[in-house]
């Protein structure tokens, strides 16, 4: 586990990373950003960003094509091995033996780690309890869910007790029960001293989660920064009203921009400078009564969306609901 | 430490290869048991009281040993060429690329699991050869290291078969194309000094045959060629494919994007 220096170490840091796969795709076009030891990390991006890429590159599964990575401090170009130690990684597919059972799957990966047979047992019944498939530890990985091979693939990052642990997409496709009980689990291990990166596409999950984002959009970090100031730059917020009576037309609220979405629902948008006691204000003094309010889009996506659509977004402020909807978009099934 | 730590992997692939062999037994450990059954059955017993004797054996003697380095050479070729394509092409050897372990010992530890395979189905094929004929040895330590670096040649072999090979089709053709005919011709059923002279010339270009002639030599104490050759030659291919495959691997050749 990580110990606390005199100076606060950097977990990650990467220096002008590109890459350029052989079929000339050009998937990370000059890439920077650091990780602190101990913090929580988002890497986010649309699909193809290069977040895959990036990490592939941190894990030397992918041959960079310039620049600088280093990991606690080591330069994967002259300390390779002292920094993959460092590291645990639960990739985005699916990648076990399908024919081993459970339990060799994570006591070989402690070994491929140096770590003697009998620590691997213990740390392998320790991994594995946490994620909830011990009792399933002489199954065969073929044998269990989606959800579970990711627990799995978790269990197996752990083994070693990673300072450093990324983790690409371990979210997609587990149910909202489990999807808690990661997340209760990953603040956990990060409050114990482990540094994590995490890519998503369910926001909600990030912006709860992370205490700093970086976002890529075609090769390259358009926003880097802690997660309150990255949500500080929404200029806007949409809400949605859910009215006790029907209106028939769109009632006038002074400053406040509404618009009747439903016989029932209003949806209001509030700029930076305005506050939702004016707002309310105004609803009372039309003699409306609100019975619930909620956001229309969860506030890291609508920036999201804003920042890698802003080239091809020619719609309206006001956007059909769930066009960024991760229950819609089902992760790396276009990828 | 930094050693010991990598040694632990070593052994972890090594372990993980042999209780690959041990859970598919039906499909590692069998046929070969049933082929070479045959081979004494039909060459040995029906055809073999016909031809006699060979280099000054009874034929059955005579290819005990072949048979035995056949399928040491196609299980080594055969446990690590599909072993590591597989890890390859189903990507759980990204288990292994991503843990602080030296490419050097992830190609040794395919190559030892090879050579397990190989000789343990070696030793099956001995105890089938023993109930056909009477086996000796004349030189232990030349039967044992002949056979170990064979196995060892033909485990890099599959390896780098492995480490080119794109598709399944890959890991196809090179044991059916070039493994079987070089082995066959490789003078496990007959003495070269029985071919016409250009076929003899042509058959010492063989490598399979200064490994199966060597390892005659170590059972029955007959070669047709100089056994030093033989280690030689062994030996210069074990460093070449070694490196090869160690170059391939740390240059990520068909592993890495
Ligand atoms: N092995 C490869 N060979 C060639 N191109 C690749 C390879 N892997 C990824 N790419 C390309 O690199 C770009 C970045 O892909 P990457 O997998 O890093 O995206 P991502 O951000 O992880 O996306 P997703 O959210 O869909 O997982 C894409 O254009 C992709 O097609
Ligand atoms: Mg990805």
């Amino acid at each position: 586990m990580a110990m606390h220096n005199a100076w606060p170490m950097k977990a990650l840091s990467i220096k002008n990373l590109t890459k350029v796969y052989s079929n000339g795709i050009k998937a990370l076009r000059g890439v920077n950003f650091d990780v602190e030891e101990g913090d929580f990390f988002a890497l986010l991006g649309p699909n193809g960003a290069g977040k895959t890429t990036t990490i592939g590159i941190i894990t030397s599964l992918v041959n960079k094509t310039e620049g600088e990575v280093k990991v606690f401090g080591h330069d994967i170009d002259t300390e390779l091995m002292a920094a993959k130690a460092c590291i645990g990684v639960v990739p985005q597919e699916i990648n076990l033996n399908m024919f081993d059972k459970l339990v060799n799957i994570v006591v070989n990966q402690a070994g491929f780690y140096g770590i003697p047979k009998r620590k691997a047992l213990i740390r392998a019944e320790e991994c594995l309890k946490q994620m909830q498939l011990w009792d399933r530890r002489q199954d065969i990985a073929r044998n269990l869910s989606g959800g579970m091979k990711r627990r799995l693939m978790i269990a197996r990052a752990l083994v070693h007790s990673p300072r450093l642990l990324i983790l690409d997409e371990p979210t997609a496709g587990v149910d909202i029960e489990i999807r808690r009980s990661m997340w209760r689990f990953l603040r956990e291990i990060n409050r114990a001293g482990t540094t994590i990166i995490l890519t998503t596409h369910y926001l909600e999950e990030a912006e709860s989660l992370c205490r700093h984002v970086a976002i890529v959009d075609e090769g390259k970090i358009i926003e880097y920064d802690a997660m309150d100031q990255i949500l500080r730059k929404l200029k806007e917020e949409i809400f949605m009203l859910n009215l006790r009576e029907p209106v028939d037309r769109v009632p006038d609220l002074g400053a406040y921009q509404v618009r009747l979405s439903a016989p029932h629902e209003l949806e209001a948008q509030i700029t930076r400078d305005q506050s939702l006691n004016g707002l309310f204000a105004e609803l009372s003094a039309a003699g409306l009564e609100v019975i619930s309010m909620r956001n229309k889009a969860n506030r890291l996506e609508e920036l999201f969306f804003r920042l890698t659509e802003r080239k091809n977004n020619h719609e309206s402020e006001i956007r059909s609901p769930g066009i960024k909807s991760p229950e819609i978009k089902s992760p790396g099934a276009i990828a | 430490m930094i050693v010991r730590t990598q040694i632990i992997g070593f052994r972890t692939i090594v372990r993980k290869e042999y209780s690959r062999v041990i859970r598919i037994w039906v499909q590692t450990m069998i046929p070969p048991a049933i082929t070479m059954t045959l081979y004494f059955v039909i060459f040995g017993s029906i055809i073999g009281k016909r031809v006699g004797q060979m280099g000054g054996f009874e034929y059955m003697h005579y290819i005990a040993p072949g048979l035995i380095m056949m399928s040491v050479i196609t299980n080594s070729y055969g446990n690590v060429v599909s072993s590591f394509f597989s890890a390859k092409y189903n990507r759980h050897l990204e288990e292994m690329l991503v843990a602080p372990l030296p490419n050097f010992y992830i190609v040794l530890g395919y190559v030892a699991g090879g050579v397990v395979r190989g000789l343990l189905v070696g030793g099956v094929v001995t105890i089938v050869a023993m109930f056909f004929t009477h086996l000796r040895i004349s030189s232990i330590s030349v039967t044992i290291s002949i056979v170990v670096l064979t196995s060892f040649v033909f485990s890099l072999a599959g390896l780098l078969n492995a480490m080119l090979a794109k598709k399944f089709d890959d890991i196809a053709i090179i044991p059916s194309f070039v493994l079987a005919p070089l082995t066959y011709l490789g003078g496990v059923f007959y003495s070269i000094s029985l071919l016409p002279d250009l076929a003899q010339r042509a058959s010492m270009m063989n490598p399979i045959l200064y490994m199966v002639n060597a390892f005659r030599y170590g059972m029955l104490g007959i070669s047709d060629i100089n056994i030093w050759l033989a280690y030689a030659i062994i030996i210069v291919f074990s460093v070449s494919l070694f490196s090869v495959c160690l170059v391939l691997m740390n240059r990520g050749v068909g592993i890495r994007h």
